[in-house]
């Protein structure tokens, strides 16, 4: 990633930092420790980390606590203190925001509320205290995120009916995820799938803090850590082809895929009916679809790669292979050689 | 037990001081708890208490004093280590080189001699280590590293563990001097800790991770999208040829091939045609390179070739043809080449007439 920045001292660096957090003082904070299933310590990482900043001086409260814990945290538990949940597992949102305290502590985002209550799960409650200025740190696991728990339910079996949309997740100033090595060989290729849609998550999370941070900071950028593909339709490109190998690097990568063509201001008929069809391959291929406007077609295309972060342009073969076209350079040299900072594939037409 | 080889676990953070040898001891500590006969074959205290503390129970097994050019460093007893024989052993710093007059170069080969033995081992590294990855964290960061290890290294090895925490929270340690002792944080801040930096390794790692749990996993993937991409991989067998020349941009071509053969689970060549079919008949400069890039391409498990041919296009497609290679890998062309009407460059070539391959033109991302 090249960043167009001045390198700042370490002290800059610290200083603003620092002056962030207390010019994000309005809102409050959300801090989420993320597994992927139980027992792999999120609740003792976070005791811990409240312990160590209790050591230093903080004012931390727990506000909720898991039904079972293991004997780790009953230990880190009684030196801390606790704000009892109401009847029905409810956060007791008012007691938290009277009592006010540095930290808050909330095990387990994944709850329903009783009827009555003021919101209708914990995670609503949770935001609820982070719009009121304070810092709170919770844990979930994977499957209770509403997006991932179908597929997690036809991995484990089990039917979740309380969870978390991702959207909220993406609040996090931070996000955490707590990996173990997986412990029971029996469940051993469940759990690894787990710990895989834990970690694409958590990645996705941090992708998504990332840009915020970069286009808080203005910075422009180029992303490298996550692969972006991007297809170049046209009239007369091999898009099956195309469009498999992109799907099956996009899947293999965790990375997304993009398919794109630019309008031509005269196309015949015949090369408009091909171009649609060429486009509903796209779509059932899974790519999100764009059409731009443009006056140079690889500009254009450039451009729009650039402004995503696409770290792979695919396009066809051109069939010029004339004087002319030698003289010029075709669209796919022209295209391979403004393409700086990503692969470029030529696929056969 | 005797007769299997010993299984590795690597706890991968994405950058110094996220608490994985911490992590690792921790780990360490549960197997003892559990029964096993653990001992510390090498661990980098850094001069943090906290990891300090997590030795305490644990054998320690001394480490041997070897001289080198007046200068006595300490490095770990392969050799204690196996005649003590525990059943898991904590080797810290896995990409390690070890001071010249050692048994071996790396401590990742001393590992493999642990592990024929049937030794468990634990270890710890970060994600600029990762071979593979040396041209993405030097976009990332500015850094060359220079330590590294072969991704085929990772991939067998049993388990990988990701350390994470937030860029702040590191940020904060490295502040109240807890990283690093206080003399070193200004340096490293500069060259590696930049929030922006941070981030960006810590998505790649967590990507990385992902990927690693993937694959091992891939017996009976239980994800229909998985099964059905793996499927087709497995039925075309792609193969992947990389087209290597003095050029120093054949390394990253050499890294980006290798990963994605990896990922695609595709066969690899690294291939160079020379009018001779061997490496006389280059400048000393151009044959050094070469063997390096060769070399290099060895060293991650990608087959070599030197082809004979006066035109480097024609005799490389002909090996694609013949070969049933899919994809052909090159750099771009520098600059300069481009203006040539007349006269047209390899890759030019190569792009022109194989016109049934796929040719992947890997981009530089220089600073």
């Amino acid at each position: 990633m090249t960043v167009e920045h001045h390198r700042r001292t370490p002290e800059e660096l610290l200083r603003e930092v620092q002056a962030e957090e207390a010019a994000a003082n309005k809102r409050g904070h959300l801090k989420i420790f993320l597994g992927y299933a139980s027992g792999v310590g999120k609740t003792v990482r976070m005791l811990d980390e409240a312990r160590r900043r209790r050591a230093r001086g903080q004012d931390i409260v727990v506000g909720a606590v898991q039904p079972q814990q293991p004997p780790a945290a009953k230990e880190l538990l009684s030196q801390l203190e606790v704000i009892p949940l109401k009847t029905g597992n409810a956060i007791d949102v008012e007691a938290i925001i009277r009592r006010r305290p540095a930290i808050c502590i909330i095990d387990g985002l994944a709850y329903d509320n009783p009827t009555g209550s003021r919101n209708a799960g914990r995670w609503q409650d949770v935001a609820e205290l982070v719009d009121a200025g304070l810092k709170v740190i919770g844990s979930i696991n994977v499957q209770y995120v509403r997006e991932l728990s179908d597929e997690v339910e036809t991995i484990t079996g089990k039917h979740v009916s309380e969870t978390v949309p991702i959207s909220f997740l993406k609040t996090a100033e931070e996000i955490e995820i707590v990996d173990a090595p997986a412990g029971d060989p029996t469940e051993h290729q469940k759990l690894s799938k787990l710990r895989e849609m834990a970690l694409v998550l958590a990645a996705d999370v941090v992708n998504h803090q990332l840009s915020d941070y970069l286009e808080c900071h203005g910075i422009r950028q180029q992303f490298s850590a996550h692969e972006r593909v991007l297809v170049c339709i046209t009239p007369r490109a091999n898009v099956e082809k195309m469009m498999e190998t992109a799907e099956v690097i996009a899947e293999r990568f965790h990375g997304e895929l993009i398919a794109a063509y630019v309008n031509q201001a005269e196309i015949s008929a015949d090369d408009e009916a091909a171009l649609n069809k060429k486009l509903e391959v796209a779509r059932a291929h899974g790519a999100r679809i764009e059409v731009l406007d443009g006056d140079d077609p690889i500009d254009t295309l450039l451009g729009f790669a650039r402004s995503q972060g696409v770290t792979q342009l695919f396009i066809g073969h051109t069939q010029r292979t004339g004087l002319r076209a030698r003289f010029w350079g075709s669209p796919v040299d022209k295209l391979i050689r403004l393409s700086r900072g990503m692969d470029v594939r030529v696929f056969p037409q | 037990m005797s007769g299997d080889r010993g299984k590795l676990t690597i706890f991968i953070g994405y950058a110094a001081g996220v608490g994985k040898t911490y992590k690792m001891l921790e780990h360490a500590q549960e197997l003892k708890c559990q029964g096993l006969d653990v001992a510390i074959g090498y661990f980098e205290s850094h001069g943090r208490a906290d990891t300090i503390a997590k030795t305490q129970g644990l054998e320690s097994i001394p480490v041997v004093g070897v001289e080198y050019r007046g200068t006595r460093f300490s490095e770990m007893d392969s050799d204690a280590i196996l005649a003590r024989h525990p059943a898991v052993c904590v080797v810290d710093e896995f990409p390690h080189t070890n001071v010249p007059g050692s048994k071996r170069a790396k401590r990742w080969e001393d590992v493999e001699t642990l592990r024929d033995a049937s030794i468990h081992v634990l270890t710890t590294m970060n994600i600029q280590h990762l071979e593979s990855l040396n041209d993405q964290v030097w976009d990332i960061t500015g850094v060359r590293v220079r330590e590294t290890i072969p991704d085929w290294v990772v991939r067998q090895a049993d388990e990988v563990v990701m350390i994470d925490l937030t860029p702040r929270a590191l940020l904060h340690r490295l502040e109240r001097g807890v990283v690093y002792e206080r003399v070193k944080a200004q340096h490293a801040l500069q060259n590696f800790f930049r929030e922006s930096s941070l981030v960006a390794l810590r998505e790649l790692t967590l990507r990385e991770a992902a990927h690693e749990v993937e694959q091992r996993n891939e017996t009976d993937p239980l994800s229909t999208s998985t099964l059905h991409h793996l499927r087709i991989l497995r039925a075309r067998h792609p193969k992947i040829l990389v087209f290597v020349t003095p050029d120093p941009k054949s390394a990253m071509v050499i890294r980006r091939a290798g990963r994605v053969s990896d990922f695609l689970e595709a066969e690899c060549f690294a291939v160079t045609v020379q009018p001779s079919g061997d490496l006389t008949g280059l400048s000393e400069n151009d044959r050094e390179s070469l063997e390096r890039h060769l070399k290099f391409a060895r060293n991650m498990h990608i087959e070599t070739r030197i082809l004979a041919g006066t035109n480097a296009a024609d005799a490389l497609v002909d090996f694609a043809r013949r070969n049933g290679v899919s994809q052909i890998f090159v750099s771009r062309p520098r600059e300069s080449k481009w203006s040539s009407v007349f006269r047209r460059d390899t890759v030019q070539r190569i792009i022109g007439m194989a016109k049934d391959m796929q040719i992947v033109v890997v981009s530089d991302r220089s600073r």
